[in-house]
């Protein structure tokens, strides 16, 4: 009897010392899941969703506070991801939150611009460059397409401009498969 | 001589259909009335323009600098003035436009001055420099720069440097008659590469079905007393892949993810050869190359063609018949038809085959896989193209990578192979393609996660900067009240000292005194009277 509560009391301590150990060793900083959440998301850090930026948007996923359908960038491919990785069931996209749209980078009108740098405050990820009372202009290559900069213009030069394919980006279509008629015998 | 040959798995047979455009020699296509020059030719970045409309320009003056080191320079292809700087619609699947240079020929085909270079005395960088700026890039269509791949392996050295001559894609004969007619030129590149390279073995690989190109080499070869060997390999398609020749000559089977190089073997086409002898020799850029013009057409040969050619206009050379309905750049296997017969000749058109219905008939219908395997029998790469078809046609492209879609040369054995006509490759391009554009997607989220980020922490900094300096100002104005409550306290304490001491002289007067003060007080106020009333006037 006495042998048994040894043997377990000992147990029990190794078991204890083990696994704190590893809580300390093998802490997880941060929420695994919401960095998954947020390596789906487009990162246009629009706020169509209603959130600040990509994030918190993630966050609010994770919490179960938001849909996986609010999303216009990511659009039904990313809709189906989210779906995929929380074990959800796939639903369209939310229309309050916006349209999917074709990508798209913003263009401002040099001659239009007066340099007000509204839209350099607005622009989530640095893609504007230009100061106070001088032109500015969008960095194509860095602009998400998050449409932020368009509203606060105060003389409206800033415009969305779809993506031109070119040789560089162009993708082979996915080969259609030719439907035939089928003749009544 | 070569002890053994090894063997690729899998491969196919298709008719080569090579006599045709063979019968006659290289000839030298005629000037074009206009070059359409693309500026993005090879592999890697696209070249700047350095040239604008109305600019004279020489044969083989630069018209386009490399950017960055992976790319290749371009150059004018004869003398003549630049017409324009605009989109062309370019030799691609895709059928879209791609800047330009076009040139419009003055007909005195003037060369800049050229520059041979001592490819003994120079160090290894600069020489590969020298052929960056030359333009040279490989020549067997896949036209990645060519400086690039001539760095030795580690160690210093690349033990084999293998010469493809295999030209193993029916229909195209380009390597064929350079290897019959200009060998000498081969072997001295070869020789060069060697230099560069510090190669021990040279291996010359030709598919048996040239036995005259062979003859050529072999004798060329003897005759300029190199030790390189000469190898007949086998006639199997795609026997002309690198990976394929470097199994076939020296056994080595390169992995996935790792370059020959990493093996010390690499591997360059013939043409690629000639190109680097002319531009280290000579000091003439690439500005031409062979072309076998053949399929439904009255007199198939191959010509030496500039770069920038329109197609157009190389057609009444050879004479399309009338049935012609398209035109294939590269061969049946692995070529495309083109979008339109105005695009230029590139660096990466070895071949242009006219074709009609009779000769290329339109595919059957695609039917059902039946999983008979006989895709994964012929793949030269041992996948299982059965499965990858499956992969990409559910656009499952995550397992499409487990199952190695990269590895995929897209050489076509399995589509020809295919008894349900299932365009194979195409799915494949598609997958890979899709694949590719994903990882760029990914790669720009990434990017403007952590710009987003830093824009952040950079706005809280900010903030936190904006609020230390109000504090230390507010503490500074504090400090200042401090002070002036200090003077005040001081002049306070000094008018109370002022009040306790009270003048001594003013004390205990005698009468006498008192009189005297009296007498000095009214003097004072006479004065003071007399200041007030003005004079009327000067005493």
């Amino acid at each position: 009897m006495l042998a048994a509560l040894f043997v377990m009391t000992g147990i029990a301590l190794v078991l204890g010392v083990a696994l704190g150990y590893a809580s300390r060793v093998f802490k997880v900083e941060g929420d695994p899941l919401v960095d998954k959440i947020d390596a789906i998301l487009p990162q246009t850090q629009c706020g169509q969703c209603g959130y600040p930026g990509c994030k918190p948007y993630a966050q609010a996923i994770a919490k179960g506070e938001a849909d996986i359908n609010r999303c216009p960038p990511g659009g039904e491919e990313g809709i189906r991801k989210l779906a995929d990785l929380l074990g959800k069931e796939f639903k369209p996209l939310d229309a309050e939150a916006g349209v999917e749209k074709p990508k798209s980078v913003a263009v401002i009108d040099e001659n239009t611009c007066i340099g007000c740098t509204l839209c350099i405050q607005a622009c989530p990820v640095d893609a504007i460059v230009g100061s106070s009372k001088q032109m500015h202009t969008v960095v194509a290559e860095l602009c998400t397409g998050c449409e932020l900069c368009v509203a606060p213009c105060p003389v409206d030069c800033i415009h969305m401009e779809p993506v031109t394919e070119t040789i560089e980006n162009w993708k082979w279509k996915y080969p259609v498969a030719e439907i035939k008629e089928r003749h009544a015998a | 001589m070569i002890a053994t040959l090894f063997r690729f798995k899998g491969g196919v047979k298709p008719e080569t259909h090579k006599d045709c455009s063979t019968r006659q020699p290289i000839a030298r296509a005629p000037l074009p009335s206009r070059l359409i020059v693309p500026l993005h030719q090879s592999a890697g970045g696209t070249p700047r323009p350095l040239v604008e409309p109305g600019q004279a320009v020489l044969k083989g003056e630069r018209i386009g600098a490399a950017d960055g080191n992976f790319s290749a320079a371009v150059h004018a292809p004869t003398s003549g003035v630049v017409k324009a700087l605009a989109p062309h619609v370019m030799p691609h699947p895709s059928g879209l436009s791609a800047l330009c240079v076009v040139i419009e020929p003055d007909g005195a085909d003037r060369w800049i001055e050229r520059e041979p270079v001592n490819y003994r005395s120079l160090a290894p960088d600069e020489l590969r420099d020298e052929l960056r700026d030359a333009g040279v890039v490989g020549l067997g269509g896949a036209v990645f720069p060519t400086h690039l791949k001539l760095k030795p392996s580690q160690g210093g050295r690349t033990e084999t440097l293998i010469l493809n001559g295999a030209e193993c894609e029916p229909w195209i004969t380009c390597d064929d008659m350079l290897m019959r007619e200009r060998a000498e030129v081969i072997v001295r590149g070869g020789a060069v590469m060697r230099h560069i390279l510090q190669s021990e073995r040279v291996l010359i690989g030709i598919e048996d079905n040239k036995p005259q190109a062979i003859e050529a080499m072999r004798t060329t070869v003897a005759r300029l007393g190199e030790t390189m060997e000469v190898v007949a390999v086998p006639t199997r398609y795609p026997a002309g892949g690198a990976k394929q020749l470097i199994k076939v000559l020296t056994g080595i089977e390169v992995p996935y993810g790792k370059r020959s190089q990493d093996y010390g073997v690499q591997c360059f086409n013939v043409a690629t050869a000639y190109s680097v002898w002319h531009a280290l020799e000579r000091g003439e850029p690439l500005i031409s190359r062979i072309v076998t013009l053949t399929g439904n057409v009255e007199r198939p040969r191959n010509f030496e063609v500039l770069i920038g050619t329109p197609l157009e206009e190389l057609l009444p050379l050879v004479g399309p018949l009338p049935d012609t309905d398209r035109y294939i750049m590269g061969g049946p296997m692995m070529g495309f038809p083109l979008p339109s017969a105005s695009v230029p000749i590139v660096k990466a058109t070895n071949c242009i085959i006219a074709a009609s219905p009779a000769l290329f008939p339109p595919p059957p219908p695609e039917m059902p896989c039946i999983r008979c395997g006989a895709c994964a029998t012929v793949c030269p790469h041992e996948l299982q193209p059965m499965e990858l078809y499956w992969f990409a046609r559910g656009k499952n492209f995550g397992k499409a990578q487990e199952y190695s879609i990269f590895d995929c040369i897209e050489c076509g054995c399995c589509a020809y192979v295919c008894p349900s006509h299932i365009p194979l490759v195409d799915y494949f391009r598609f997958a890979k393609s899709e694949i590719w554009s994903r990882e760029k997607e990914k790669a720009a989220a990434d990017a403007a996660r952590s710009r987003f980020e830093f824009r952040n922490e950079r706005q809280e900094r900010e903030k936190r900067e904006k609020a230390e300096r109000l504090a230390q100002k507010t503490a500074g104005a504090r400090a200042a009240d401090a002070k002036r409550a200090l003077i005040a306290a001081a002049i306070e304490r000094a008018r109370a000292q002022k009040e306790q001491v009270q003048p001594r002289n003013t004390d205990n007067l005698t009468p006498e005194q008192q009189a005297e003060i009296a007498e000095a007080e009214a003097r004072r106020a006479r004065i003071r009277a007399m200041a007030q009333t003005p004079p009327e006037k000067p005493l």
